[in-house]
């Protein structure tokens, strides 16, 4: 089997709600989009810490925008659609000029990079801080703590829906939070 | 953070998505968008009133069959849009057959009557009033549109901008057509053809702005 077949695999089981697809998916999207960053910020004279950076802001987008995924579709040029868009966003955001986006294609997703251990600039407890109190206590006890929906409603003093809802808007608010934290 | 960190995160209690939801967001945009589009017309403008002659029926008839085939082909190409890498698959040339066909048709009755009439048959009555209801109808519609396109997420900022903007002016043109009294092909193909451009041009504009996520 391809990489592009396990992954869409993965995709199809993530959709409906497999967990450890899930994680699995984002595990080796993770590798690849690690070499695909670090190949194009070297080429820009940029760092590590800002290729994990680009990294986990691509890793947080294919889990809140995964509904976008056609099922009809492969699944290599929908990553590597969303790697693109985040990598010219950030350029964007440091003021770099549109002619330093490479030009590229989904074939360069296929390479890895396993360093796992890196690090972003991101510290998610700091960042949920600063989302409003009813997303932050959501995601902190659902994603972060592993509560069950039940357990984290009693915690946050909120419905089960609206644990749902705040988890699903709190992730995008936290993916907005990271992009204007590397603006600064 | 490590990346390890996120993604366990992220893998906790992980909820079905519906793959469905982009086009049926999309789907509901549309609808809203034309009940907002003829509701505004009805209130502020009113149906033409000889809409029972022949005449008036068969131009309303062919003012609607360009609207609505407008605002139909721009709508299947922007639920491709409106997802990651969609803009790899569109060619916006089924988008732009309505407006193909309306000047094809405009060119041959214009060809057919004497160059005297031409000024009148281009002009019409109102052409101030289409070039203002049109965009104005449109502005409605076109919110509802950019807020469902902003439940996906498009990679092409300019073109899912225009696409928005064409269904949104094609959306107008549906209400604004039970109003309008003009009955003449080049009129329809300039003023409507015109007006439903300059909201594609006006969504691609807009669209970096208020489509980034």
């Amino acid at each position: 089997m391809t990489a592009e077949t396990e992954l869409k695999e993965l995709m199809l089981a993530s959709q409906e709600g497999d967990a450890a697809a899930h994680r699995m998916l984002l595990e080796r999207l993770s590798r690849h989009l690690r070499a695909y960053y670090k190949g194009k910020l070297t080429k820009l004279g940029r760092g590590a810490t800002e290729a994990e950076d680009l990294v986990q802001e691509a890793v947080l987008a294919i889990h809140t925008q995964r509904h976008t995924y056609d099922p009809a579709e492969p699944l290599t040029p929908w990553v590597h659609a969303i790697a693109r868009y985040k990598l010219i966003d950030f350029l964007r955001r440091n003021r770099a000029s549109a002619a330093d986006v490479p030009i590229d294609e989904a074939g360069e997703l296929t390479a890895r990079d396993d360093h796992v251990s890196a690090e972003s600039s991101f510290d998610l407890r700091r960042l949920l801080e600063r989302l409003p109190e009813k997303m932050g206590c959501a995601i902190e006890a659902v994603k972060v703590d592993g509560l069950s929906v039940a357990e984290a409603a009693r915690r946050c003093g909120i419905s089960e829906s609206s644990v749902k809802v705040n988890i699903h808007r709190g992730l995008k608010a936290l993916a907005t939070l990271i992009a204007q934290r590397a603006r600064t | 953070m490590k990346t390890d960190e996120l993604i366990a995160a992220l893998s906790t209690n992980v909820e079905p998505v519906n793959r469905r939801l982009v086009n049926r967001n999309v789907g509901i945009a549309l609808a809203v968008g034309i009940v907002i589009a003829i509701g505004i017309t009805f209130t502020a403008l009113g149906v033409r009133a000889d809409l029972a002659t022949p005449r008036a029926a068969i131009f309303l008839f062919l003012k609607l069959a360009f609207a609505i085939g407008t605002a139909g082909a721009a709508s299947v190409y922007l639920v491709r849009l409106a997802r990651p890498g969609g803009e790899r698959k569109v060619s916006p040339g089924l988008a732009a057959l309505p407006f193909v066909a309306i000047l094809l048709l405009a060119g041959v009755r214009l060809g057919q009557a004497p160059s005297s009439h031409w000024d009148e048959m281009v002009m019409g009555k109102d052409w101030l009033e289409c070039l203002i209801s049109i965009p104005v109808i449109a502005v409605v519609p076109f919110a509802v549109v950019i807020w469902a396109v902003r439940q996906a997420a498009p990679t092409n900022l300019v073109r899912t901008g225009a696409f928005s903007g064409l269904v949104a002016g094609g959306v107008s043109a549906i209400g604004y057509a039970l109003h309008c009294t003009d009955d003449s092909l080049p009129f329809v193909a300039l003023w409507y053809g015109g007006t439903i451009v300059l909201c594609t041009l006006a969504g691609a504009i807009l669209g970096p702005r208020i489509l980034r996520w």
